[in-house]
This record gives C-alpha cells, structure tokens and sequence, in this order.
C-alpha cells in the first residue's frame, strides 16, 4: 500500500490524456453518455462501476475501436474525434484484455516478441535473408524481450505455446506483450479477474513496478475493490454509462451515489 | 539415444534464434541435401527423376506457398491452381515474347505476375475469412481458369489450345523441351526449392512471420500491438501467390513440357489444399510430407506389389491404390489431426527422452 499524498504529487505529471464529453451508442443503446476525466502522467488510473456500466467501452473508445459519436479525445495534446487501433498503438496506448487474447499457437516468446513489431523496421529484402542488419535487429529486441520475461518471471515458459498454459500466466504474458511496445499508457482491462489471492498479489505488485520502474501511466479496469482501494492514485466510477464520481479511493468510497450504484437504494 | 541436445548450450541469441538449434536436425539437414544433390540426380533413374522427384519438389513449393498463407496467415485459399497458372501462362507468354532472355528469369519474373494476382483477389480477404474467404479465391480460380481456356492470347492461338514449352538453354545446356536431360530439370527445381524454402523459413521466423501468425490467431489483438490487417494480409497473399507462381511455371517447364489449360483447374487447388492439411498448417517441414504422403505414396503403392512379383492386375492396383490412399489420409488426421509435421515433433519429442516416457 502506498502512501497516498508525498510521493504520488512528485510522481503524476500533466494530463495525459483527456476524454471529453464523450457518448457512445449502439443503435438505440446508449453505452455510455457525456463522459469526461482525465489521466494524468504516471498515474494509475482505476475506472470502476457495476456490469454494465461502460468500462469496457470506454478503453475501446481510446484504443480507437469504437468511434464515439460526440466528444473528443485528447491524447499527448492532439485532439482526435476518432482513430484507428494501429494509430493509437503507433502513439504508445496498449492494451490488454478481460479475456486473454493472445496470439494462441505461438510461444510467449514469439508473443512478446510480436509485441515489438512497431519497433522493428528491417524491410522484407532483409527479413527474407535473416542475416546482418535483420538479425541484429532481431537479437537486439530479443535483449529487450527477455528483460521483460525476466521482469515478469516467466522465463521456464518462454518456449510453451500460450495455449497450453494456465489462466494466471496468461494473463502475465499478455501483460508482457503489452510491456514490450514500451506504452506511455496502458489499458489494462480486468487484470486480475479470476485469479486467486496470491495471483492478485503478484500482478498488483507487477503493476505497480511496470508504473515505478518504467514509469508508465496505467488506466485499469477492476472489480476487486481492495486492488483498486491499494493501486490507484485516482478512481473514476461509471454506472449506466455516466460518470457518477471521480476522485482518490478514499472519496469515491464515501460518495453516496457510488454506495448506491454498487448496494441499491431502497424505494 | 543419438537425438539428444544435452550439453549443447547457447551463449548467444543468435545462435538460440537458429532455425535448427540442435546440432542432429543440422545434421539430419545436411544428409537430405547431400542426397538431393549428389546421389539422387547421379544414381536414380530417368523415372525417379522425372516422374517421382521432380513432380513432388514442384508440389512441396506449391504447398509451401499455400501454407504460408492458409498455415501461417489463417487464410483460406481456394485458388492455388489459378494462381499456379498465372505463374506458367506468364512464363510462357514471357518466354515467347523475350525468347532471347534466360528461362530463369522469367520464371522469378511470373511469380511476380502471380503475385500481383494474388494481391488483387486477395482484397476480400480485409472483410470476409474462413470459408467465405475461400469461396471468394474460388472465383479467382473459375475466372482465371475461363481466361485459359477462353482467351486464345494466353496460348499464342495455338490450335490444340495448349501451350508447348518451346527448348530454352542455360550455359549451352538445353534445360527444356525434348533435349534437356531428367537430371538437368531435376537440377532447377530442387534449386528453386532450396533457395525457395531458405527465404520461406527465413521470413517465417522473423518479424513478419510473427506478423502473419498474430492475424491467424487473433486478428483484433494483432491491431492492437499496431499490425495492419489489410496490409498483412496483402503480404501474404502477394508471397503466397509468387510461389504458387513459381512451382506452376516449374511445373509445365519442368515436368509436363506442355499444358492443356485444364491442368489448373480446381482439382488443383484442392490437391494443394489437401498437402498442406495432412503435412501441417503452419509447417514448412509439412509442407514437404504432405506432398510426399499425396504424391509419392500412391507411385509406391502402384510399383511394389510389381517389384514383388505379385500377379495384380494394373486396374486393381489402381483401385487399391484408392482405397489404401484414402484410408491413410483418414488415419493419419485421427492419429494427429494437427498434420504429420505436429507427429514429427512428437515423435523427436519422444526421441529426446528415451527410454523415459516423459
């Protein structure tokens, strides 16, 4: 647990990114409607709410998956009303899933190595000879790949296809992958679902090392509210597809519209 | 007991990223192609050369260009045979032309042309996969196949409809046509096959290789870490077909020495489908057994009872044949449906142990 003021002020920076006014619908399905907040540099940004409530929705809207119909979307200071996934990750937004996807018949190594395929440029000429500068650009990513796997401490599997292995490691490699395009912002979308106690403990504590030692700003989704109480310097709460409240744990917790969205109100 | 990689350490990346880390594949590697090159050409005779090894080199670089595409990519492609056409119509439309350039060229160059193609029928390939997909490459095979029986320019208005490989030479040796010997086109093929599948394995193991497998096993996540579809896609359509290209040019230039445009139909196509299911999607050492299970199987099947003595009637042997083919096919898929290169593992897998079960 840290502790919530001194170090996170020296440590969170300037807005990153900033969702403004933003509304999304399917049809006559409203998902989410005039959402606004911010995610400042360095922070660990939690969005919560009850099933239902957009979460999901709303990193598809910044990973450029869904195009929401009204608002904007300011990241690194560029305005956008909508992009494309592969200009979000050209523009360092990574991403994981609440159901793994990862690339299944290939081993967590070639998966995290998939990972860095924006950072690797050799032309097909070279890739066809694998020799020179193609190999040395291979080797040279593979350096940084496996400090990654070192970091994740997965190296016993780094040969296994991903399919074979467990839930919990899984989830670690898709982290990995995600680690590996060296992201200014990291979606992390129910890390910790569906793992046990010492799992969650694991991927808090990655969590929080990816945000200390690379310095990367993480917006995460979670359902688990002491992870969220312990990881996060800001929480923004949804329900029905509006924001409800927005502020450190501690407010949010006390918030009567967020006890009623999670508990009910009697009529 | 000899298939063990004990004490063969790594003390680079380099070396661990080798295709081939253990020191008995290399070798293993090297007494195939030492045969290839050196004995089969010299002691086989004109039938094995002509009639067994030729055709089934040609089918294993056919099959290598699907799997890159349907193995590597998750591409459904029912248009192989079309595409190996493009490739023999271009060479010979080519060759006809320029007949003072050398044959070789111009069978790279038509893979060029197959490729260019493979790129445009490729486009639906952005919105549709599986088996609508491959009912989309299905048109490119009808219409493709209409352009070789219909459009008398593609076979020069040549009365038969045909097109005859006229005798092409490379350094005074004649490599084509009635005069060029067995082991000269034996020769060019499994040169065009070595090379060929070098670069395919080169370009499988690298950063598009990586890219090619993202999009077959999970396309959105594959955007997500900043992979264009349409692009990818495109690539693997484009180098599929180029060697599709290649080993239909090879084919009618080397083997048949003259085409009736039905050759390419989608009989074809499902043949090269069918090598690259039993040898293993996403295998290029499959690629090469599956052409061997549905090529060279059924000539040893047709020629060993006869080496016996055995008193079979040759419509027998080609019912057998049949039924023994089919029935193989259907074992081995229950037995690993992953195709005979997942076996392979399995089987070195096995052999890394022993005697220890595990």
């Amino acid at each position: 647990m840290r502790a919530p003021d001194s170090e996170s002020k020296t440590r969170v920076g300037d807005v990153l990114l900033a969702v403004e006014d933003v509304s999304l619908a399917f049809g006559g399905v409203k998902a989410i409607s005039g959402v606004s907040f911010d995610i400042r540099q360095g922070e660990i940004r939690a969005i919560i709410g009850p099933n239902g409530a957009g979460k999901t929705s709303m990193l598809n809207v910044i990973n450029g998956f869904y195009h929401p119909q009204q608002g904007r979307i300011t990241f690194k200071g560029a305005t956008r009303a909508k992009m494309r996934p592969y200009e979000a990750a050209a523009g360092g937004i990574a991403r994981t899933f609440q159901n793994v996807a990862l690339f299944r018949g290939m081993s967590a190594l070639d998966n995290i190595m998939a990972g860095r395929t924006l950072k690797m440029n050799r032309s097909l000429i070279w890739q066809l000879l694998r020799f020179g500068p193609a190999m040395r650009e291979e080797v040279e990513h593979r350096r940084f790949v496996e400090e990654i796997i070192d970091f994740l401490k997965i190296q016993e599997i780094r040969r296994t296809p991903v399919g074979r292995l467990p839930y919990g490691l899984q989830k670690r490699v898709e982290l990995g992958r995600a680690l590996a395009m060296e992201p200014e912002l990291l979606l992390l979308d129910e890390p910790m679902a569906g793992m046990n106690l010492e799992e969650k403990e694991d991927m808090s504590r990655f969590i929080l090392d990816v945000n200390d030692y690379y310095g990367t700003t993480i917006a995460l989704i979670e359902h688990d509210m002491g992870v969220v109480m312990d990881l996060s310097d800001r929480v923004v709460v949804l329900d029905h597809g509006i924001k409800i409240a927005d502020g450190t744990p501690a407010e949010v917790m006390k918030d009567q519209a967020v006890i009623d969205a999670y508990l009910g109100v009697s009529h | 007991m000899f298939y063990r990689e004990a004490g063969q350490f790594k003390t680079s990346y380099t070396a661990d990223m080798s295709v081939f880390p253990i020191l008995q594949d290399r070798v293993g590697l090297a007494i195939i192609l030492i045969v290839a090159v050196a004995i089969i050409p010299f002691f086989g005779s004109g039938f094995l050369l002509q009639a067994v090894m030729t055709p089934f080199l040609v089918f294993a670089l056919a099959t290598i260009g699907l799997n890159l595409l349907t193995g590597y990519t998750g591409l459904l492609s029912l248009g192989t045979g079309a595409f190996m056409g493009v490739g023999a119509y271009a060479c010979y439309k080519l060759t006809t032309y320029f007949p003072d350039v050398n044959l070789i060229v111009w069978i790279i160059v038509s893979g060029f042309f197959s490729a260019a193609v493979g790129v445009l029928f490729g486009l639906p390939s952005l919105r549709i996969k599986g088996f609508y997909l491959a009912v989309a490459t299905l048109a490119a095979q009808f219409f493709l196949s209409w352009c070789f029986i219909r459009q008398p320019w593609f076979y020069n208005y040549n009365v038969s409809g045909a097109i005859e490989v006229p005798t092409r030479t490379l350094f005074g040796i004649p490599i084509t046509g009635a005069t060029s010997s067995d082991a000269t086109r034996y020769f060019i093929v499994l040169g065009f096959v070595i090379a060929m599948t070098w670069l395919a394995s080169n370009l499988v193991h690298g950063r598009i290789g990586r890219m090619w497998m993202a999009v077959r096993d999970m396309d959105l996540a594959a955007e997500l870490i900043g992979i264009r579809l349409l692009r990818t896609k495109l690539l693997a359509f484009a180098i599929s077909s180029f060697y599709c290209g290649v080993a239909g040019a090879l084919m009618v230039f080397m083997w048949y020495g003259s085409a009736e445009p039905s050759v390419f139909d989608v009989n074809l196509s499902f043949y090269i489908l069918f090598m690259v299911i039993i040898g293993g999607l996403g295998s290029l050492t499959g690629s090469f057994f599956g052409a061997a299970l549905i090529y060279i199987l059924p000539i040893l099947l047709r020629y060993v009872p006869a080496e016996f003595g055995m008193p079979i009637q040759s419509s027998t042997v080609e019912h057998i044949q049949y039924m023994v083919i089919g029935a193989l096919i259907v074992f081995f898929l229950i037995v690993e449906p992953a195709g005979l290169a997942r076996l392979w593992q399995v089987g070195k897998q096995k052999l890394r142990v022993w005697p220890f079960p595990y």
